[in-house]
């Protein structure tokens, strides 16, 4: 996949650098929408959970935890059912428009973990979480941020899916009872929104240290300065 | 690579790119309080409107065995007002209008002539929780046919004892497992569960199923919903 890339030189001292367009429109205007859908999900769906926050019965009610209102969205049950409601179009066309333009635009190859990307895992782990060398990089993505985008696309889905089975638990039975049936739906639906929280703060702690200029990218598309070679 | 650009030009070239996604800037209208009720209401006719496409009369809500059933006693008692709004059980009729060509007052022994339906079907609020109940009643269809409804009639709404109210689609109130319930578990209902005559329909959230019902009305236009969706809560909301 050819990705452009463009030298700038610095009209008075003559200097040279190099900037990537990394990002395509569709993808930074994905990424916003989704990160503006994941926010009102979350916090809509957390409030949606403090009507009942248990997954047992509801004689007796035994309850899990008791999440503050001032983090959650909507102020009462029903307002966050209207903002969960109204987002997750949004939040599903969003993925659909992400995941089609990736497809057709074969942009996917940038982000896609493949098999090829496993034995980049390991020497990615040692140097993040154990001082080890940095690994040289050769493109956009390093296995591991691919695995991570990847997942959380995975999450993605299963988190509409699950919604979809504990939405229409008759209309699309067969989708609850896939998942272990309409409690354990609500569960997954549950454990998902934690693991894409996971993944949304190990997100955050990385942007925070590569820097300006990968921060800068997802608005204007081009990485200026990057650290592998456009071939 | 392509022959060098100024550092100015590269500026603009990336100031277009972020005014491309301008266009977001729209979804902040849900931040602005006057805008944010009409939006959100709009969101959820959108998803009630896409719920009546999604529902199937043909399709069944599960059914579950006996075993399955949640002990009656662990059956949540729902209600806005009092649990029982003492209903005179003795002469207490369920008054009939609308677009039907038989209106008027009917008794429990005239609803209860029809075929009985007994079925162990989920009921879930809208909180969350859900019980398996066993239910036993009409098949509101069958009152609606030989009461003479008119098909192209839109909604089915009641009006309950303790001033609750409801209104269902005529999709919804055709399909073959919506009920007149006068029965659960086998025994005629109890007051704190809506006696004589409540709603029971497997295919919508707990607050259709209304209880204590004293008039039911067939339409074409109604102008409140649901005690819970005119707050609200969704109106269709099908599961």
């Amino acid at each position: 996949m050819a990705t452009r890339a463009i030298a700038i030189e610095d009209v008075k001292s003559g200097e040279q650098s190099e900037a990537v367009y990394e990002h395509p429109f569709v993808v930074r205007l994905c990424h916003w929408l989704n990160a503006i859908c994941l926010f009102v999900m979350v916090g809509s769906g957390l409030q949606i959970f403090r009507a009942f926050p248990s997954f047992g019965a509801k004689i007796p009610q035994k309850d899990l935890l008791h999440w503050p209102k001032a983090f959650a969205l909507g102020g009462w049950l029903g307002g966050a059912l209207q903002w969960h409601l109204t987002f997750m179009w949004i939040y599903i066309a969003t993925g659909l428009l992400y995941v089609g333009y990736q497809v057709f635009s074969g942009n996917y190859k940038q982000v896609l973990f493949v098999r090829r990307d496993i034995p980049g895992i390991w020497p990615m782990v040692r140097h993040y979480f154990f001082f080890g060398p940095k690994p040289p990089a050769r493109e956009a993505y390093n296995p591991l941020q691919k695995h991570a985008y990847t997942s959380a696309i995975g999450l993605g889905a299963l988190s509409v899916l699950t919604g979809i089975a504990i939405w229409k638990p008759v209309q699309f039975s067969w989708l609850a009872s896939l998942m272990g049936g309409f409690h354990w739906a609500r569960l997954w639906h549950f454990l998902i929104m934690w693991a894409l929280l996971a993944f949304v703060f190990g997100h955050l702690v990385m942007v925070v240290l590569h820097g300006w200029n990968n921060f800068v990218s997802m608005f204007t598309g081009w990485k200026k300065d990057p650290e592998y070679r456009v071939q | 690579m392509s022959s060098p650009i100024s550092r100015r030009k590269f500026s603009s070239v990336s100031r277009r790119e972020v005014l491309k996604l301008t266009p977001m800037v729209a979804l902040g209208a849900f931040a602005i309080p006057k805008l944010q009720k009409p939006l959100l209401k709009g969101g959820l006719a959108v998803s009630d409107w896409a719920s009546a496409k999604l529902f199937r009369s043909g399709r069944l809500a599960p059914t579950f065995d006996d075993s399955e059933v949640t002990p009656f006693s662990k059956f949540p008692i729902n209600d806005y007002d009092v649990d029982d709004p003492e209903v005179d059980l003795e002469h207490w009729t369920l008054n009939v209008s609308g677009a039907v060509q038989k209106a008027g007052e009917y008794t429990l022994a005239q609803i209860q002539a029809f075929p009985k339906i007994t079925q162990n079907t989920r009921h879930l609020c809208v909180e969350g929780w859900d019980v398996i109940g066993r239910f036993g009643g009409t098949r509101l269809s069958d009152f609606l046919n030989s009461i003479g409804a008119d098909p192209a009639a839109r909604f089915v709404s009641v009006e309950c004892a303790d001033d609750y109210y409801e209104s269902l689609d005529m999709p919804t109130a055709m399909h073959r497992q919506t009920l007149l319930c006068y029965e659960m578990y086998d025994q005629p209902l109890t007051r704190e569960h809506g006696a004589p005559l409540r709603l029971q329909i497997p295919t919508k959230v707990g607050y259709k199923q209304a209880k204590y019902l004293t008039r039911l009305t067939v339409s074409h236009v109604i102008d409140r919903v649901g005690y819970w969706e005119d707050q609200g809560y969704s109106s269709f909301y099908g599961l």
